[in-house]
């Protein structure tokens, strides 16, 4: 039997048996099935998929266990498991990035046939970025996406209408805002709070936040230029003045933080800005539905959102030093000044183990698109706790379900304005989406980032380091197969 | 030729491990005849078991021994001699020689490994030089008093080792320059074991005496052997949070509510000292409480009534009989000191920048980043200098010890 016989043939099973299984919705459908899933710590993330499986349980039989690893683990954990053919997961819920190395050791179920073959996605509401970029990987459908991610701007609109001050537009006005905040009472507690919270602890998140500052100051041309190496030569775009300055901003706002930011995850600043202490923070789409959240009390209606700050100094990527915006070099500038958003992490998405068995697969991928579809995931998205943020065009379009969930209509269009001018700009910069792309960031990026922070090195030695570091990565891992995924991820086709 | 009962039974009901040697005395007594009769397969059989017995009762422990550790030790250096990437269905390797040690001593992660060279000090200068002489000199009158060739290789590895630390300490701290992994893993293992060992054995001297109240001290004092390190690491992060701790009242009565450890490499080393000699601290106080509860009395009461005090009991009666059990318990700390992962993982992330890193947390982000190759370098790496030391200093401080004996 041919190839294309056998692919097709299989194609047809999967779409039979989806289209039966999606129709009939019945109990006692997946009866004895058993899912393993794996991911982050809850309850971001992990409960909600926790809650889901059981509904899932009770509506076809198959039973859902989610099992949870430190984020830092969560990636090794799931290439060990089933590149040695332990196979003990069937389901990875992680970062989209991750996949591609996953994808390219053959690791990943191919979900295109079980898309076609799923009447109740309804595949088309997904925002484009999400459906064509963040689930596919060489034109591929591998991953079904459960939250979208976009790092963000927050401030406290009460706090600079007392300052008179606009949100700001770029990292001066960033500086400015922070400055005149810092040190004032924001929660009536009658302690000093800070200007700025932005996460800064080693082998966490930090290493996401400077990208996203980076982004401006490097992507001028459009997503498909990039901002971590030359397409053309897979050389590293890194060792020069536009990412020196993103270290150095990133540094600065830590004047006007809390005086242990350097030790403070994600989870620290979201609990400083819930707790009403921060003017400014960057952070994905969480902090909207966690300010409506009972422990968010001292900033619900008082929050405001808008793309990251951009830059009227870019990059000159042939003399790697900054230089003005004008209207040939930053064509998607407004007002001068270059907007870069950078869809940091890409959002938690499930992907399928391929060596599970097929009744295993088909009840996986029943799950991961029963959380996906829009009645399950527009109620999910507006919960804090949750970690998952809009990704579908019905989630960002239709205010009602945020109004329902205790947003006002005002912050409600504005968060949600915020993530679709994000989403929507054309200079949108994606995330690192090659193999060794932990490497090139969480290990690498991160660990030289951290010694610039701790005054070890300079922003300049930095760079350098980082470098020389991405260009080994890059000839171990093969600088030709590395610069054709590199281009696949950021749409470049010839 | 072995001579058994036929069938095979023990006749003195001694079981079959005892069968062969009483056997073998008894056949002098028996009659020519009986001595000649070929033995039967059952005898044979027994015969064959006897020869076996040793190899067989042996094996489950060495195949335990090669399957849990010997064959992993393998596996991890061929590791280290490569690039390994996971694919469906395993892996896939390619040799690289010695790369990935190379990267750390002289490489690209020399910084991260041994840390920053830029210029030694005048006084950097002068240790190296006067270790280079001290262990020359060593080395010298090793040969001249009593010269084996083998005892001479290990000490020259010993040598080898101690000028590298001499050196690496010269150009990187006593140069004003930054440490990297094994300087800090040192650091752990020489400060926190000379704390520990003196805070245990302090304790467990005060817990030795006749006071009220001992038995409650001994069992408060060995509680936290018992917590597991992540969450000592949780709990210690908490209490030294300047911040929102415990503390933080305190910290700010004396005017240190901005200042937080965590943002400076010497305050983040030494609160991670604190805790890890907070959980091992009852580890040498029980253990030397045991030792020192076993040391003879009669020695100590004639002493007192000789008139001597009791720095000079402790350092004439007490200590030389403690010292074994002292240097063992040592050793052990010395080894699990090398291997402190969870604090500093739980509570800096190996930050300020790579401050707190140690070797073992070294090689964990290198294995969670999936570069294999690297983590095992620096396990092996770590392995040497563990097993250098370790040795040199039971050959040195215990055996010593005991050839002077």
């Amino acid at each position: 039997m041919s190839k294309v016989k056998r692919a097709l043939l299989s194609s047809l099973a999967v779409a039979g048996a989806l289209t039966i299984g999606a129709q009939s919705g019945v109990a006692d459908e997946f009866d004895g099935v058993e899912v393993n899933i794996l991911t982050r710590p809850g309850p971001v993330i992990a409960q909600r998929i926790v809650e889901r499986g059981e509904e899932f349980t009770e509506m076809t039989g198959a039973k859902i266990n989610v099992a949870e690893v430190p984020f830092a683990e969560l990636f090794q954990k799931l290439l060990t498991d089933w590149s040695t053919g332990t196979n003990s997961i069937d389901v990875g819920v992680f970062a989209s990035g991750w996949a591609v190395e996953m994808v390219d050791g053959g690791l990943l179920q191919d979900l295109d046939a079980y898309v076609a073959a799923d009447p109740d996605i309804n595949i088309d509401d997904i925002a484009p970025y999400f459906r064509e970029y963040n689930q596919k990987i060489g034109g591929k459908t591998y991953l079904i996406t459960l939250d979208g991610d976009f790092q963000m701007l927050y401030y406290r609109r009460d706090v600079l209408e007392q300052l008179g001050k606009e949100p700001p537009r770029t990292w001066a006005e960033y500086m400015d805002v922070a400055a005149a905040a810092h040190g004032t009472d924001m929660n009536g507690d009658g302690e000093p709070d800070f200007g700025s919270c932005i996460f800064k602890k080693r082998n966490a998140q930090s290493y996401f936040a400077v990208m996203s500052i980076a982004a401006a100051y490097v992507q001028t041309q459009g997503t498909g230029e990039g901002i971590f190496f030359d397409p053309e030569t897979m050389a590293p775009k890194v060792n020069n003045e536009a990412w020196a300055e993103a270290f150095r901003v990133y540094k600065a706002t830590g004047e006007y933080g809390p005086p242990d930011e350097l030790n403070h995850d994600i989870g620290d600043t979201r609990a400083l800005v819930q707790g009403g202490r921060c003017a400014l923070a960057i952070d994905w789409g969480d902090i909207g539905p966690l300010s409506i959240d009972p422990s968010g009390a001292p900033i619900k209606d008082k929050m405001g959102a808008v793309i990251m700050p951009g830059t009227p100094r870019v990059l000159d990527t042939a003399t790697g030093k900054l230089v003005d915006c004008d209207a040939s070099r930053c064509p998607n500038a407004t007002d001068g000044i270059n907007f870069a958003p950078f869809a940091a992490f890409g959002g938690w998405s499930g992907a399928i183990n391929k060596n599970a068995d097929e009744r295993t697969k088909e009840a996986a991928y029943k799950f991961l698109s029963y959380m996906n579809q829009a009645a399950q995931s527009n109620v999910d998205v507006t919960i804090g706790w949750t970690g998952y943020n809009p990704y579908r065009n019905s989630q960002l379009d239709n205010l009602e379900p945020w109004v329902e969930a205790g947003f006002s209509q005002e912050f409600a269009e504005n968060y949600l304005g915020a993530i679709k001018q994000s989403l929507n700009h054309p200079n949108m910069a994606s995330d690192i989406r090659v193999p060794g792309a932990a490497q090139y960031t969480s290990q690498i990026l991160d660990r030289e980032l951290a010694r610039f922070l701790a005054d070890e090195i300079t922003a300049e030695q930095a760079v350098a380091n980082i470098e020389e570091a991405w260009e080994e990565v890059t000839e171990d891992f093969g600088r030709d197969s590395q610069q054709t995924m590199y281009k696949l991820s950021l749409g470049v086709t010839n | 030729m072995t001579t058994v009962d036929p069938s095979g039974a023990d006749p003195i009901g001694a079981g079959p491990v005892a069968a062969g040697r009483p056997a073998r005395k008894a056949s002098a007594a028996l009659p020519r005849s009986f001595k000649e009769r070929p033995p039967g397969p059952g005898a044979r059989f027994s015969e064959w078991l006897d020869a076996q017995a040793k190899t067989l009762f042996i094996m489950p422990a060495v195949t335990l021994i090669l399957i849990f550790s010997v064959f992993p030790l393998v596996a991890s250096i061929v590791i280290a001699f490569g690039r390994v990437r996971l694919r469906g269905g395993g892996y896939t390797y390619r040799f690289v020689g010695l790369r990935n040690f190379e990267k750390q001593l002289f490489g690209s992660e020399q910084y991260h490994f041994l840390g920053v060279f830029t210029e030694i000090s005048v006084f950097g200068w002068m240790m190296i030089i006067g270790a280079a002489v001290f262990l020359i000199w060593w080395l010298i009158r090793y040969v001249r008093r009593k010269f084996w060739w083998l005892g001479f290789i290990g000490r020259l590895i010993t040598a080898s080792l101690a000028f590298g630390l001499v050196a690496l300490f010269a150009a990187t701290t006593a140069s004003g320059n930054q440490f990297g992994t094994l300087g800090v893993t040192l650091l752990y293992v020489g400060i926190g074991c000379l704390v520990q060992f003196s805070i245990g054995l302090g304790l467990a001297l005060l817990c030795s005496q006749p006071i009220r109240g001992k038995t409650f001290f001994r069992v408060t004092f060995f509680v936290p052997l018992m917590i597991t390190p992540i969450g000592i690491g949780y709990a210690f992060r908490m209490l030294a949070d300047t911040q929102k701790g415990p503390f933080a009242p305190a910290w700010q009565w004396v005017g240190l509510g901005d200042f937080s450890w965590a943002t400076d490499p010497w305050a983040a080393r030494s609160i991670i000292v604190l805790a890890d000699s907070w959980q091992w601290i009852p580890f040498i106080f029980v253990v030397l409480l045991a030792a020192l509860e076993n040391t003879p009395k009669d020695y100590v009461e004639a002493a007192e009534v000789d008139g001597a005090g009791g720095w000079q009991i402790f350092r004439e009666i007490t200590w030389p009989q403690i010292m074994p059990v002292a240097a063992t318990v040592m050793l052990i700390r010395v080894i699990e000191g090398f291997k402190l992962v969870d604090l500093p993982n739980i509570m800096t992330s190996g930050g300020p920048g790579i401050a707190t890193e140690s070797m073992t947390l070294h090689a964990l982000f290198a294995w969670r980043s999936l570069d294999l190759g690297q983590s095992a370098a620096i396990s092996y790496l770590l392995l040497f200098v563990t097993v250098v030391i370790c040795v040199s200093f039971f050959n040195m401080v215990v055996l010593a010890r005991a050839r002077n004996t």
